[in-house]
């Protein structure tokens, strides 16, 4: 292979210490890679361990075992070359739509008379040109996400980690967003590592879709590259044939997971 | 309610409570007045104390004395509670080392410490101020320590991500966060501050509002200290509305200001 691995993760092994001292693994093993400009989705059921896995990459979560290498250097604290999209929200709720943007540049010493400009173009790109001045709490959810979106791009990280971040919004904005997602990531198509429990959504933006089984110690069960043509509008994308077909066959494997993840959980609640 | 009509009802129990006091005060009921003059005064004799007061112009210095006492114990509290506030939830140890002790002080009615105050700093406005920052202190305290502690997971791990140093961390989001929970502990910390100068000003002083309500009380002269607490409420109106400003300006980010108060 000839385009650079944007994120690799060896043989990484997450777990956590209980209240009670028994030891919690939440992924077991997980091998995966992502090539420089490659949008990859990470789907399985709920409670799988696939934001832990996010956040290895990120360096939020040292692994217990196994590595994390980004462009090949081993990763050693925070990931510097990755944005960060989270599901809850993450905006500073103290500062406007347009220094929410522009902290993303400011922190690295860009003087306010440049930042803010580009704020500004950045937040037009999201659609959001008009409510430079709003602070968070009088944006919509979808909105709040545009913001988020900005923020993050500003600063041209080389690699995009999403945590299900159109999670929290109804099924119509969730799909704008997607779109508006691609389109973004078409312009310069940086590496993205997108984490969701809906796999029509990870058909529809990602280049590859790869499966996770149900937690505890969960693993990467499956890996399907989904070779729908590029630029994809998703309103059209999800009536394709082939997306069919691929949905298909993906969920005949995914389906026995989640109702695995779900009798887990219901098991756990009773136990409780 | 449209607003005038709000204002008309608000009037309207002011007034109808005058008038009361005013009748039964002296005018006798089946042979007997009410309110006996001697313990209830009446509202012209006080309303005539207050135009006296400000006639002469004898109360714009006790008013200074009590504003000034008052802007100190919140200026020095507010700076001593944000910087052990900070202190304290940025370093567990030493908040679980001190937690017993600050417990104990903060259970103390702040009153019994008045004495002590004069003793150590005198009459004049100084004791006034300690008695004022021990009150105001805890409740700056208390709130920054929580806004800093409470800070949201997701913020914070956002605030990394984007590639803020521990110094930016503070700056973009420890401060903020707990400006905002000390901004809306305001109306009780600048009210403390106003109670701490009037307490100590009435225990032992030569200068302010708590010293003219207890003057007039070592008297018997009812009508002063009844103009003495009209004045003072007024006072604290007119500050209380002053934070009201102030905090409109700063807290704009959030959904509901006002319903923050503590």
């Amino acid at each position: 292979m000839t385009t650079p691995t944007a994120v690799a993760l060896e043989d990484a092994k997450v777990a956590f210490r209980l209240g009670d001292g028994r030891v919690y693994t939440a992924v077991e093993k997980a091998h995966l890679a992502v090539a420089q400009g490659e949008f990859v989705a990470i789907v399985g059921p709920t409670g799988c361990g696939k934001s832990t896995l996010l956040n290895v990459a990120a360096g939020l979560l040292k692994p217990a075992a196994g590595s994390v290498r980004i462009f090949d250097q081993p990763l050693a604290g925070l990931n510097r070359e990755a944005g960060y999209l989270f599901q809850a929200d993450a905006l500073f709720p103290w500062k406007t739509a347009l220094d929410n943007v522009a902290i993303g540049l400011e922190i690295k010493g860009t003087p306010r008379s440049e930042s803010l400009p580009q704020a500004r173009k950045w937040l037009t790109s999201v659609g959001l040109g008009a409510f430079a001045n709003r602070y968070p709490h009088m944006l919509s959810g979808g909105q709040r996400k545009r913001v988020a979106l900005a923020q993050v791009l500003i600063r041209d990280p080389k690699i995009l980690l999403m945590d299900e971040p159109f999670g929290p919004l109804d099924a119509q904005t969730r799909q704008v967003m997607g779109n508006l997602l691609l389109d973004l990531w078409n312009a310069d198509r940086k590496a993205v590592l997108f984490v969701t429990h809906d796999l029509e959504e990870a058909i529809a933006l990602a280049d590859r879709v790869v499966i996770m089984s149900a937690g505890p110690s969960s693993r990467i069960i499956g890996d399907w590259r989904v070779s729908l043509p590029r630029p994809r509008d998703i309103f059209e994308v999800r009536l394709d044939k082939e997306f069919h077909a691929l949905h298909r066959e993906i969920w005949s494997v995914l389906k026995d997971e989640v109702m695995k993840g779900y009798a887990q959980s219901t098991h756990a609640a009773e136990a409780v | 309610m449209s607003r005038p009509t709000l204002f008309a009802l608000q009037v309207l129990v002011a007034v109808v409570c005058i008038v009361l006091w005013q009748v039964l005060s002296t005018v006798p009921v089946f042979g007997k007045i009410l309110l006996p003059p001697f313990f209830f005064s009446n509202p012209l004799d006080v309303f005539s104390q207050i135009v006296k007061w400000f006639a002469s112009g004898v109360i714009w210095k006790h008013l200074g004395i009590t504003l000034a006492e008052s802007i100190l114990a919140f200026v020095i509290g507010s700076l001593g509670g944000v910087l052990v506030g900070f202190w304290f939830a940025r370093q567990p140890l030493v908040a679980a080392v001190f937690d017993p002790y600050v417990k104990m002080v903060n259970a103390l009615p702040r009153v019994v410490l008045a004495p002590i105050f004069a003793l150590w700093l005198g009459l004049g406005i100084w004791s006034k101020v300690a008695l004022g920052v021990t009150l105001v202190f805890f409740i700056v305290f208390f709130n920054v320590y929580q806004g800093v502690k409470e800070v949201s997971r997701t913020v914070l791990d956002n605030g990394r991500m984007l590639g803020m140093s521990e110094r930016q961390l503070m700056q973009h989001v420890y401060w903020p966060s707990a400006l905002s929970w000390m901004f809306s502990s305001l109306h009780t910390s600048v009210g403390f501050a106003v109670v701490g100068a009037v307490v100590g000003e009435y225990l032992g002083s030569a200068a302010g509002l708590g010293y003219l309500i207890q003057q007039a009380e070592g008297v018997f002269d009812v009508a002063g200290v009844f103009a003495g607490m009209f004045v003072l409420s007024a006072f604290v109106i007119l500050i209380d509305y002053g934070v009201t400003l102030v905090e409109r300006r700063l807290l704009v980010w959030r959904p509901t200001a006002s319903d923050g108060r503590g």
